[in-house]
């Protein structure tokens, strides 16, 4: 059953037969670039519902007497707004930040960047698929079940979600599908984890070292790993608590709750800081999955358009398995308030700090890669230096609420939103970004508009910057992250004006991704065609038609001679040598 | 240099499906393939041992996340924390399970020996004990409720439930597997995979029981 690459080349086969009818085709497909789109098109929509929701809050946040059409009663109630609180960091850390990354970019890259023809587990990789749709369809559910969405905030805390409706319209049919759902999305991401460690593990293209994947590939396969080790720990949990919610078990409730001056009889015994260690610990790691493939992206994109290797492979690679075994040591450092004992508080804080480490590496090692390169500012590479921006500023905070003694202070205030939005959400968003503008040509076979791009770029990155750096000073003067209505609070009050500015700011930078949504479909209908290497990039995606054929490379199979950078190689002709060009037939300067 | 090549090869036989078929003629799915009699392999054989290492780290994490809040839930203050007697029929139990895995790896060596008969029938011997496990776990169920004993009567009945119950569901899967590889799995390549890769599972589920009958036996 084998047959061998041979020197001269690489292996042919007779191109594969396309599933023929829409359903094999488009719906339930195997081939994992249409599972790659689907996931893409799923974070989409999510991604369209949690801005909505965000902006809703910010509108709530200003004028919170304002008269709603949508609203029974006419204005949002306290409980509406922290229902709005949850489903939006819900959706957009489950269903947007891990899905298009990974499941989207992730699925559709990853065979191709290494050579394979497909996923190890083509079905099984439908089946992650179809099982996060069903998670979706859940959590909307969330919204029109009676008592509409859950109130205990993305991190679902006990007692609060474990008690039932007692504790809020939400907390009764709607925190059960929450539950139901985040189950769900586990175990889908649990099956497409161990697709993309199998195929990233066995199905290498002859040639393709370790040391030859590009960085893309790294980020990916990590994140598989955290994703693997994590995910099952959150299903656990999140099976526990449903037990308490349904069957009346005492895994989380504590005995002598009192809600709305009723005593809650049926539960005893349990630790609400038992679920709080089994959601961070998933919680924790759940961050980096969202973030380590937008790093993975922007050292690709940087090397790519800065048309130099990226600086320092070997230790980018290291920096990612860093960042991931570290990852999962640091939990702790979500729970420094709930009484831990100083020295596990002061452990977990010295490991914390110890990830900007590898986070420095990273970060100097793009520096070093733009440095004295032929920068291109190309949409794709603007997001990607706006990740790099956006990955310090949101990282530095991280340094001071890594501390105890600090974090008691600032824990539970808009200083951690502002943290957590910079260095994981809007720059995640910007990693997202950077590969849609990056691939979108080998997608979907056509470009994606220029000027429209640089539009969308600067008006989404200077209007992140205006909403989430002055959350800092609301934070840092005591503003509390979830209070509905901050003009209510004395020593808040004159800080008012700000949040009409992140506000004003929110809405101007949701209406600027408009121009995003219309140059997307715009393009993917009459963009100019793209050739196979548009970028003259080197890694083995663009060594295929734009888009690529159902088996990827038509029936041929690369062999791979040389790293994933080969940019600028002094002597050789053209400022790029491609992955898989053989040694002997690489131009050189004559 | 294409000298240091890492992997091996990976072939990849055109679809050879009549009209309406067509995708790959791929081993999608779930460890064990077959069903696809064109005799191609597209994926190497050894990614499905490399899925099933992985599936158990998936696994062990999600029973690791219940242990460690059995331990912690168990020594709480104001646990209210009374010890289960864990029911007799228990040992039993993991005397069949244990007997399952010498079973197995006897079928394991018949296989290697190509003796199919001998294989199939300390298979279907691994199968009927894996079958009586599960059936004696419902029976100690079944006890401890004519006791009076429920999900939510004690914490550590909650816990005795969800290890059992969570541990019970994953060792169905293997009985299915196992009557899978019995019955379906008939493409010689594929078969040595599948045998490979339902053995890795049931042993671990074995180890795995023997694990949390300790942990409940002993740190009750």
């Amino acid at each position: 059953m084998s047959s061998h690459a041979h020197a001269g080349g690489s292996t042919v086969h007779a191109p594969m037969a396309e599933p023929s009818g829409f359903i094999r085709k488009y719906i339930f497909s195997v081939d994992h670039k249409v599972i790659g789109i689907q996931y893409f098109l799923l974070a989409l929509t999510a991604v369209v519902v949690g801005i909505v929701l965000s902006l809703l809050m910010r509108f709530h946040l200003v004028w919170p007497n304002a008269t709603l059409p949508f609203v029974s009663g006419g204005q949002m109630s306290q409980e509406q707004y922290l229902a709005l609180v949850t489903m939006h960091g819900t959706i957009m850390v489950f269903f947007v930040l891990t899905t298009a990354p990974q499941g989207g970019f992730g699925n559709y890259f990853l065979p191709i960047q290494i050579g394979a023809p497909d996923m190890a587990f083509p079905r099984l990789n439908m089946l992650s698929f179809w099982v996060t749709f069903l998670a979706f369809v859940c959590i909307l559910a969330a919204f029109v079940v009676p008592g509409g969405a859950p109130i205990s905030g993305w991190t679902g805390y006990t007692p609060l979600s474990g008690l039932g409706e007692i504790t809020g319209p939400g907390e009764g049919w709607g925190q059960t599908m929450w539950i139901v759902s985040i189950s769900l999305f586990c175990l889908a991401s649990l099956l497409g984890a161990l697709n993309f460690i199998a195929t990233t593990i066995d199905l290498r293209a002859p040639g393709m070292s370790l040391m030859r994947m590009p960085l893309t590939v790294w980020g990916w396969f990590v994140t598989a790993i955290l994703g693997l080790l994590a995910f099952g720990v959150l299903l656990a949990g999140g099976i526990l608590l449903l037990l308490d919610r349904s069957a009346n078990t005492s895994f989380f409730i504590p005995a002598g709750i009192v809600v709305n001056d009723q005593l809650q009889t049926l539960h005893s015994g349990g630790s609400p800081l038992l679920w709080q260690h089994l959601f961070w610990f998933f919680g924790h790691p759940e961050v980096y999955i969202a973030i380590l493939p937008g790093m993975g992206v922007a050292s690709h994109v940087l090397s790519t358009f800065a048309r130099k290797p990226v600086y320092g492979y070997r230790a980018m690679a290291y920096a990612i398995c860093a960042i991931g075994f570290l990852g999962f040591m640091v939990w702790g450092h979500h729970m420094f308030v709930s009484g831990m004992s100083p020295y596990s508080g002061f452990a977990f804080s010295v490991l914390t700090m110890s990830i900007g480490v590898p986070s420095a590496i990273k970060t100097f090692n793009w520096l070093g890669t733009l440095w004295g390169g032929q920068i291109q500012f190309k949409s794709p590479m603007l997001f990607a230096l706006g990740f790099v921006s956006l990955f310090v500023s949101g990282g530095l905070s991280g340094l001071f609420l890594a501390q105890p003694a600090v974090d008691n202070m600032l824990h539970a205030t808009y200083y951690v939103v502002a943290h957590f939005h910079l260095v994981m959400g809007v720059a995640a968003i910007f990693g997202i970004f950077a590969a849609t503008y990056f691939w979108f040509p080998k997608m979907f076979g056509r470009m994606m508009n220029e000027p429209l791009g640089k539009i969308h770029f600067w008006f989404t990155f200077v209007g992140a910057y205006c909403i989430f750096m002055p959350m800092h000073f609301i934070g840092i003067a005591g503003g509390i992250r979830r209070y509905a209505d901050a003009s209510a609070v004395g020593f808040l009050a004159h800080l008012q004006p700000v949040h009409e500015f992140m506000t004003i700011a929110a809405f101007i930078t949701g209406a600027a991704q408009l121009l995003f949504l219309f140059n997307f479909f715009y393009s993917l209908k009459f963009g100019p065609k793209a050739s196979k290497n548009p970028w003259n990039a080197t890694t083995l995606e663009w060594d295929t038609d734009s888009p690529p054929p159902i088996d990827n490379f038509g029936g041929h199979y690369p062999s791979v001679y040389r790293g994933p950078y080969e940019f600028s190689v002094p002597g050789a002709a053209d400022d790029f040598i491609p992955q898989w060009v053989e040694p002997s037939q690489v131009a050189r300067v004559k | 240099m294409p000298g240091t090549i890492v992997t091996e090869e990976i072939e990849l036989i055109p679809s050879d499906r009549g009209p309406g078929g067509g995708g790959f003629s791929g081993n999608g799915g779930d460890g064990g393939d077959g069903g696809d009699s064109s005799g191609a392999t597209r994926v190497p054989q050894r990614a499905y041992i490399t899925g099933m290492f992985i599936a158990l780290a998936g696994i062990l994490m999600f029973f690791m996340a219940f242990v460690s809040a059995y331990i912690v839930r168990k020594d709480m203050p104001n646990s209210a924390w009374v010890p289960l007697q864990v029911p007799r029929i228990l040992w039993l139990n993991t005397l069949l399970l244990i007997a399952s895995s010498f079973t197995l790896a006897r079928a394991h060596s018949r296989f290697s020996a190509k003796d199919d008969e001998g294989f199939r029938h300390w298979w279907a011997t691994t199968t009927f004990l894996g079958i009586f496990f599960v059936a004696g776990q419902i029976l100690a169920w079944r006890q401890l409720a004519a006791q009076g004993i429920f999900l939510a009567t004690n914490p550590s009945s909650s816990f005795f439930y969800v290890f059992t119950g969570a541990h019970g569901a994953h060792l169905l899967g293997g009985i299915l597997a196992l009557l899978y590889v019995q019955f379906r799995a008939t493409r010689k390549v594929a078969r040595g995979t599948a045998i490979e890769v339902v053995s890795m599972y049931w042993h671990f589920m074995d180890g795995l029981w023997v694990f949390l009958f300790l942990l409940l036996y002993l740190g009750r």
